[in-house]
C-alpha cells in the first residue's frame, strides 16, 4: 500500500526535495497539489524511519575456489 | 610570641600528600601535548618486570624521563629496544601516585638514525610525485551518502573495530563490504592490491576505506609499497587512506583520493553524520508544511476575491438596484399623479362655478319667471310665440302657476 517503503534514503529524499520544488513551482492543480504533499509527508516520515531503527551490517569478501569472490557475513574468525 | 601563636592557630587545613598528588596528576593530564607526543632519546635501566610491563629511562645529554610499557603493549611490539638504543617513543605522561613519580606511558617506538627507510620513502615519494600520481586534480570528491563501504583491512584489528563503531554511530544506513587482508609484513602489499581489485571489480560498491592502526615504521611499511600506492592512485572507487596516527603519512595517503589520520577519521570523512541526516529530512519536512500551507492559503485567497467580484454580478444584486429604479420611478409617478389630481380639482371647481351660473333656479332668485306653453312644456323665450288664448304655466322660484293669455301682442 504504501509504496514508498522500497525506496533508500537518498532516494526518498531526492524525491521529497523534488516535490518541494514543484510545490514551489505553485501551477498544481488543486488535487495534484495535494496528493503531493501527502505524498511528501509518507517520504520524510519514510526518512525517518529509516534513520531510526537501522544496525550497521557488515559482510565480508572471500576468495572462492573459482578465483572469484564471494560476500559472506562478517564474522571475527579466532 | 603572641605571633606565632596566632600563626598556629590560624594554620589553614592541610591537603594530604594524596590530594597534592591528585592536584598534580591532573595538572599534568591536562596538558593535550603532554597526552600525545613523541620523544627521541636513548634508551637505559631497560628491564622486563615479572609482570611483563616494561621498564626503562630515557635521556638525553641534559635530562632523563622515566618510561613505562604495558604488558599488552609490549606483546604486540614485534621489536623491542634494548639499553644504548637511540629510539623515538609516543605515548604521554602520567604520574605514578604511590612512587611520587612522573613517567611516560609509552605505546609505540620507533628506531631514531634508521636513514635508510626514510630515505627510500622519500626517494619512491618524489619519483611518484614526479610522475603525478599525487597530483590535486587526480582527486575525486567522495559520496555524499554511500550506500556500501569497502574496507580494505584486516578484520582482527583494532582499525576495523574503530571503523565499524564509528560508521555504527554515524552511519548505519551503510553496508560495510570487508575486503580482508593482511596490513604488515612482506606478503602484504600484493594482498592489498589485490584486496582494492577485488572491491573495484563490483558494482555496488561507492566508496574504500585503506586502513590501519598506529604502529612503527616498518609496521606501516606495506602502505609505503610502490605498488599498493599505483593501486591506490588507479582504482575506480574513491579511495579514503587511514593509516597509523595522526603524524604518520605514507604513499598511500599521498596516492588516496582523501588521507584521514586515523582509521576512525576515515570513516568519519566518508559518511555524513546521521545527525545532519535528520537535519535535512526535517528541514525539508518544514519546507514542505509552509509551501503547502501558503499553496492552500493562496487558493483561499483567490476563491474569496472571486467570490466578491462574482457578487457584483450576481442576478440578485441587480435585482435589488432594478427594484431601487422601480422604487424611485414609482415615487416620481406618485407625485406626478398628486400634481395632475389637484390640477383636476382645481379646473372641476371652475366649471362648478360656471354651472352654478348658468343654473335656472339661481336666475328665477333674482326675480326671473320662466314661461313654457303647457301642452308641450316648450320654453317660450320671445313673446311673438305666443298667441291669444293659449294656456300657460308660469314657474317662480317657489312654483308653477296656471295662466290663460287675454290678448295678443301689443
Amino acid at each position: 500500500m504504501d509504496f514508498t517503503t522500497e525506496l533508500s534514503y537518498e532516494q526518498a529524499l531526492a524525491e521529497l526535495e523534488d516535490i518541494v520544488a514543484q510545490l514551489e513551482g505553485g501551477t498544481l492543480a488543486l488535487d495534484e497539489t495535494v496528493a503531493l504533499y501527502q505524498r511528501g509527508r509518507n517520504l520524510a516520515a519514510h526518512c525517518q524511519r529509516l534513520l531510526d531503527g537501522v544496525d550497521l551490517k557488515v559482510r565480508q569478501l572471500v576468495a572462492s575456489l573459482d578465483g572469484k569472490n564471494s560476500v559472506v557475513d562478517f564474522s571475527v574468525e579466532g | 610570641m603572641q605571633s606565632q601563636l596566632d600563626l598556629f592557630s590560624q594554620a589553614p587545613t592541610p591537603y594530604s600528600v594524596s590530594e597534592i598528588t591528585a592536584r598534580i596528576r591532573a595538572l599534568l593530564e591536562r596538558e593535550p601535548l603532554l597526552q600525545d607526543f613523541w620523544v627521541t632519546g636513548e634508551i637505559s635501566n631497560f628491564s622486563r618486570a615479572s609482570s611483563g610491563h616494561l621498564y626503562f629511562t630515557l635521556k638525553d645529554a641534559g635530562a632523563a624521563l622515566s618510561g613505562v610499557v604495558w604488558r599488552a603493549q609490549a606483546q604486540a611490539m614485534r621489536t623491542l629496544p634494548a639499553n644504548g638504543d637511540k629510539v623515538l617513543a609516543h605515548g604521554k605522561i602520567g604520574v605514578y601516585e604511590p612512587g611520587g613519580r612522573y613517567q611516560m606511558y609509552v605505546d609505540a617506538f620507533r628506531p631514531a638514525g634508521r636513514g635508510d627507510l626514510h630515505a627510500e620513502f622519500e626517494r619512491l615519494k618524489a619519483r611518484l610525485d614526479t610522475e603525478g600520481l599525487f597530483a590535486p586534480e587526480r582527486k575525486r570528491s567522495l559520496p555524499a551518502h554511500p550506500r556500501r563501504i569497502g574496507v580494505v583491512t584486516s578484520p582482527t584489528t583494532a582499525a576495523f573495530r574503530d571503523v565499524l563503531n564509528v560508521l555504527g554511530r554515524r552511519y548505519p544506513l551503510a553496508e560495510v563490504l570487508l575486503s580482508p587482508t593482511p596490513v604488515q609484513g612482506d606478503a602484504a602489499p600484493p594482498q592489498i592490491v589485490a584486496a582494492l581489485g577485488a572491491l573495484n571489480a563490483r558494482d555496488d560498491v561507492d566508496v574504500i576505506l585503506v586502513v590501519r592502526g598506529g604502529g612503527s615504521l616498518e609496521d606501516l611499511w606495506a602502505f609505503n609499497d610502490e605498488r599498493v600506492a599505483r593501486a591506490i592512485a588507479a582504482s575506480r572507487l574513491p579511495v579514503v587512506s587511514g593509516v597509523g596516527h595522526e603524524i604518520d603519512f605514507t604513499l598511500a595517503d599521498f596516492a588516496a583520493d582523501l588521507r584521514a589520520p586515523t582509521p576512525s577519521a576515515a570513516a568519519e570523512l566518508a559518511t555524513p553524520d546521521i545527525a545532519e541526516l535528520r537535519g535535512a529530512v526535517e528541514q525539508r519536512q518544514a519546507r514542505l508544511e509552509r509551501v503547502f500551507a501558503a499553496d492552500i492559503a493562496g487558493r483561499r485567497e483567490r476563491v474569496t476575491q472571486m467570490t466578491r467580484s462574482l457578487e457584483h454580478l450576481a442576478p440578485l444584486t441587480r435585482l435589488a438596484s432594478a427594484r431601487q429604479r422601480v422604487d424611485d420611478l414609482t415615487a416620481r409617478a406618485d407625485v406626478a399623479r398628486a400634481h395632475r389630481l389637484e390640477a383636476r380639482r382645481q379646473s372641476v371647481a371652475a366649471l362648478a362655478a360656471r354651472l352654478e351660473a348658468l343654473n335656472p333656479e339661481a336666475v328665477l332668485s333674482r326675480g326671473y319667471a320662466i314661461v313654457r306653453e303647457r301642452e308641450t312644456g316648450e320654453v317660450l323665450t320671445q313673446a311673438a310665440q305666443v298667441t291669444p288664448g293659449m294656456a300657460l304655466t308660469i314657474q317662480w322660484q317657489d312654483g308653477e302657476v296656471a295662466a290663460k293669455v287675454v290678448d295678443g301682442r301689443q
